[in-house]
């Protein structure tokens, strides 16, 4: 049974849920995580470019600024102890005309500024030295070598799982429907229950503002902003080895290449603002316009190894910078609730999202005498992906547990073993899409043609579940609507949609 | 009367016009380039026939067993058919070949397993 | 280090692994072993439950299921090995493999001689760039056909169709006789690469409407597939405005097309063609690499699993006499695609070829009644009128070993082309 009251309530299992809810499991205090999605990660967090930003782009004195680089100093630590990838490729922002060398110098400018390390400007000789794809009309560029990519869902994951396994309690499916605040507690109401807390933690991403106007008499307003991307194929050599971004110029922000922590190359994003914080639908012009852009970067971009296009939605705040801090500013009894919120966070948002749980948890500790916690168990995952074992380790893992040799997903060299601990996890996969993105089944260039089927077997098996109620990803979104059985009798009896 | 029919027994497709009496009766073919096409016209126009292949449940087994008519039966009794293999009850142990459902709908047509199925 | 040694490896029991080790068993070779990565061998023929196989290999039409448990049957007889559920996870140049199972492990395997048999894989909705959500209920056809036909389990009530190749027509049938509603097949051409039989018995006996030079240029629904926009296209195949139709439909079936699955190819360094996406082989369908074959849909896609068999057979015994020491002598003549001509196989013959050679090639596009010529330097070294030829066939053309003579004599390199008519 789900616990309804807790000392701590988090809203939204993003990248900054997640995190807060990792430093709040130090502390003796009871914490739930309440998810609208069917899983963690669901919303910003699954769908960005997985970049490690530099910290040279935001406005010096911004939080984004300020977040964005503490953040980024995080990170090598906090993959290493979530056993989690982090790869250190580096940047590059090319001019492509003397114009946009001037913005060059003012990014430089900018990063010294904002405390970036290990910035330099290259001219086009070396830029083609390191990047032979890049347009060869390239003037000039900013190396930023401390730019670094990760996989934005795997860190939340890690984050969730940790932060799980010291006791957390994470919650999907749980839409917060009202949040109201009483003398001495908050009631949060979701699609599926009633919960109250002490300390409530807005991290609601998207809708970030809604849960805010609800508190605040402050109004913040939201824009939601898609971006769509591409991501092509594994390639036997990389076309890029890093992040390759345009100069924000009049034409807009232009568009990224960059290679992914699992060899793929993603391109994108665009920027739409749209009506509805979840229509992460692609359309034809936004592809269009993304290749078009890309080309300036790379004129031989071929979109004949494209395996799949997403979208995800930016949650901009209209004042342009992240909010961090104290919804409410009441300072009566100590015993009174108190709110708290990290919103608004978009891009550098991954990259500042240790920064920003670390604030968090400060501003909570300055109001709530929490004491820390003797034991803090380490959360340790099977590690290694067989995907990425030796054949000495592959061996030895297939011993070890005979389920390493059963491969499910054939693309990206998944087993079964690896498919049944995604489930099991702290907080585990429950969904085709929650045990691809765990696992990276079905992540491959099939995308899941031959592997789905399988691994919904295995999630029916491991949860109880029956065939036909396994979803995509949470919700309704079914995989099969009936069995060959009932569909010959003809009686419809899923009446579900 | 006149039917118009596309020829499949081969990627030429050849349109063709077969002339009927008012009973449907045939009477001739044109447009054809072959006698396999005219075979065909005729076939097709008095009495289409066609294999049926379909997938019925075993007891106890959640891997369907795939089935087909032993040889082709008249289209029009595609729906009766699936009917009947809609109500038999088939369990496992099955072998290729094995009758499921003798003489269906009186055409004088098996219907057989086309796989094999152990306990 | 090396836990077994054979002399004839192949990957795959599909109909090409099960017919290359028929062959070379028959030519003597006893250690032979395939790998298989399902639990059963039979490849994709398991779930292919509708008839019409075997015309030409067996003068009679079998289902899938029934033309794989011959070779089966054959295979079991000669008493050849067949590991399933084992997937091969490298093969190296020097013939080395690398496997997996949960019976036996991880093993390394080397080989005399390999064969590559691992088939085909559908392509997905990523490759079409189709704009849209992505919820579920977007499925190729060959998964829809393994839920249904080997599942037990339907999965979809209300279904389009996109793509009219043969997968999807067969899709449209099954689903309809299981008792779901396909409401229309979508084919961006101005032609299906179907075949005729199937259009009929597969589309028109159920009523289904086939929209020829439409695609899918949108698909809506958050959770599950609500509906799909179909659009006409233009000559570019560029959706025209104003011609939308929408579909309310919980299924989106992809029935666009087969790439050969060669990863495991490009990890030996075996050399590709970018028009087949298969090995480039000669005419006893080795590839770039000594003592590895490849046939089958992994060399290139075919539309006739009787044509998978035998050009299987053939790679079967060729690598049977490679492993007896039998060398293929002569100048190495290449085989070109001409006019008309898409992705001719093998690639390249020996000058020294003493037997019949078949060529397989995919007509670029419609011709009727032209004529397939092959040309060696500038002499004319066969012709071959058909009355049509068609992308949706592969096209078939066999040079005896008495017209390979001519080759011989002539220098420079074979072209395969199509005449039309009054060129």
């Amino acid at each position: 049974m789900n616990d309804l009251t807790s000392d701590i309530i988090i809203i939204g299992a993003g990248i900054t849920g997640c995190a807060v809810a990792r430093e709040l499991s130090r502390y003796d205090a009871s914490v739930t995580v309440l998810e609208a999605g069917s899983d963690v990660a669901e919303g910003a967090t699954k769908a960005n470019s997985g970049i490690i930003h530099a910290g040279f782009d935001a406005l010096p004195g911004s939080r984004k600024a300020y977040h964005n680089v503490r953040g980024a100093a995080l990170y090598p630590k906090l993959c290493e102890d979530l056993g989690v990838g982090y790869r250190r490729c580096g940047a590059l922002v090319i001019a492509l005309s003397e114009d946009e060398r001037r913005t060059i110098e003012e990014l430089y400018e900018r990063g010294i500024a904002n405390g970036v390390e290990g910035m330099r400007i290259i001219e086009r000789d070396e830029i083609l030295k390191l990047e032979p794809g890049i347009n060869p009309e390239v003037v000039c560029a900013l190396h930023a070598t401390t730019s670094a990519i990760v996989s934005p869902y795997e860190v939340a994951f890690a984050l969730a799982d940790d932060a799980a396994y010291n006791g957390v309690q994470f919650l999907t499916d749980q839409r917060v429907v009202s949040v109201k605040r009483d003398t001495d507690h908050y009631t949060v109401t979701t699609t599926d229950s009633e919960y109250t807390c002490k300390i409530l933690i807005n991290c609601a991403g998207s809708f970030g503002a809604d849960i805010h106007n609800q508190i605040s008499d402050n109004k913040l307003s939201m824009v939601h902003r898609r971006g769509q991307y591409y991501l092509l194929d594994r390639a036997e050599k990389l076309q890029f080895g890093r992040t390759i971004f345009q100069c924000p110029s009049k034409m807009g922000k232009g568009v990224l290449i960059s290679p992914t922590l699992h060899g793929n190359l993603i391109i994108g994003p665009t920027a739409e603002d749209i009506d509805d914080p979840e229509d992460t639908a692609t359309t034809a012009d936004g592809l269009a316009d993304i290749i078009a852009k890309a080309r300036r970067t790379w004129p031989q971009l071929s979109v004949r190894t494209n395996i799949t296009n997403f979208s995800g939605i930016r949650a901009h705040l209209t004042t342009g910078d992240f909010v961090i801090g104290r919804l409410d500013d009441v300072r009566e009894a100590s015993d009174a609730p108190k709110a708290y919120e990290a919103i608004g966070i978009e891009s550098p948002g991954l990259s500042a999202a240790p920064s920003i749980a670390k604030e968090i948890c400060q501003l909570v500790l300055k109001d709530a005498a929490l004491t820390e916690k003797k034991d803090i168990k380490k959360y340790t995952r099977q590690g290694k992906s067989f995907h990425d074992m030796s054949a000495e380790e592959r061996a030895e893992a297939v011993k070890r547990d005979p389920r390493y040799g059963n491969i499910i997903c054939r693309c990206e060299t998944v087993t079964e073993a690896e498919i049944r601990d995604a489930i099991r996890r702290p907080v585990g996969a429950r969904s085709i899409d929650a045990v691809k993105r765990r696992t990276r089944a079905g992540m491959g260039r099939c995308q899941g043609g031959f592997c789905s089927p399988r691994v919904a077997a295995i999630i029916s098996e491991e949860t109880g579940i029956p065939l036909t109620e396994v979803t995509k990803n949470g919700g309704r979104s079914y995989l099969l609507t009936g069995t060959v059985e009932e569909y010959l009798k003809g009686g419809e009896s899923d009446d579900r949609s | 009367m006149e039917k118009l029919i596309t020829c499949i027994n081969c990627p030429v497709g050849c349109r063709m016009t077969v002339t009927l009496t008012e009973d449907g009766e045939f009477i001739s073919v044109t447009g054809n380039t072959c006698k396999r096409g005219a075979d065909y016209a005729k076939q097709e126009c008095t009495l289409p026939l066609r294999m049926i292949t379909a997938v019925i449940p075993v007891d106890g087994s959640d891997m369907p067993l795939s089935v087909k008519t032993a040889s082709p039966v008249p289209k029009r009794l595609i729906k009766e058919i699936m009917k009947e293999l809609s109500e038999v009850k088939v369990s496992a142990p099955i072998s290729l070949g094995q009758v499921i459902i003798p003489d269906i709908l009186n055409t004088g047509v098996d219907i057989i397993a086309t796989r094999s199925v152990e306990k | 280090m090396i836990d077994l040694n054979v002399d004839i490896l192949i990957i795959g029991a599909g109909p090409a692994g099960l017919a290359a080790a028929i062959a070379a068993k028959e030519q003597g070779i006893d250690s032979i072993l395939i790998l298989e990565r399902e639990d059963m061998p039979g490849g994709i023929l398991r779930q292919c439950i509708h008839n019409g196989f075997g015309l030409h290999r067996f003068n009679e039409e079998l289902t899938g299921p029934e033309y794989a448990q011959r070779d089966i049957d054959r295979v079991n007889e000669l008493g050849i090995k067949i590991r399933c559920g084992t997937t091969v996870l490298s093969v190296s140049e020097d013939k080395l493999v690398t496997c997996v199972s949960s019976e036996e492990g991880f093993r390394t395997i080397k080989a005399k001689a390999i064969i590559l048999a691992m088939g085909c894989r559908e392509r997905p909705r990523g490759a079409l760039c189709t704009p849209g959500t992505r919820c579920a209920g977007i499925y190729s056809a060959g998964t829809a056909q393994r839920f249904v036909n080997l599942e037990g389990y339907m999965p979809g009530r209300r279904v389009v169709i996109l793509g009219s190749g043969d997968i999807g027509l067969i899709m449209a049938r099954r689903m309809t006789l299981q008792g779901a509603k396909v409401l229309a097949c979508v084919e961006i051409m101005p032609y299906s690469s179907g075949l005729n039989r199937n259009i009929v018995q597969c589309l028109e006996d159920y009523d289904i409407p086939l929209y020829l030079s439409h695609t899918v240029t949108d698909i809506k629904g958050r959770e599950r597939v609500e509906g799909v926009t179909v659009a006409r296209v233009d000559e570019n195949r560029k959706p025209i405005p104003g011609t939308e139709i929408d579909f309310r439909c919980d299924t989106l079936l992809l029935s666009c097309g087969l790439i050969p699955e060669n990863e495991l190819s490009l990890g030996a360094g075996v050399e590709l063609s970018p028009v087949t996406s298969g090995a480039v082989v000669d005419e006893d369908l080795e590839t770039s690499i000594t003592g590895i074959y490849a046939c089958g849909n992994v060399l290139h896609v075919h539309d006739l699993v009787d044509h998978v068999s035998s050009e299987s057979f053939r790679a079967g015994k060729a690598a049977a006499e490679y492993v007896k020491g039998i060398k293929r002598e002569g100048r190495i003549i290449h085989v070109k695609d001409g006019f008309g001509v898409r992705g001719v196989v093998p690639q390249r013959i020996h000058g020294g070829c003493r037997e019949d050679v078949t060529f397989m090639f995919r007509p670029a596009s419609v011709y009727r009644n032209s004529t397939a010529v092959v040309t060696c330097g500038n002499n004319v070294i066969k012709r071959k009128k058909a009355m049509i030829f068609t992308p949706g066939e592969m096209a078939t053309l066999t040079l005896k070993a008495s017209e390979l003579e001519a080759v011989q004599e002539v220098d420079g390199d074979i072209t395969v082309s199509i005449e039309q008519e009054g060129m």
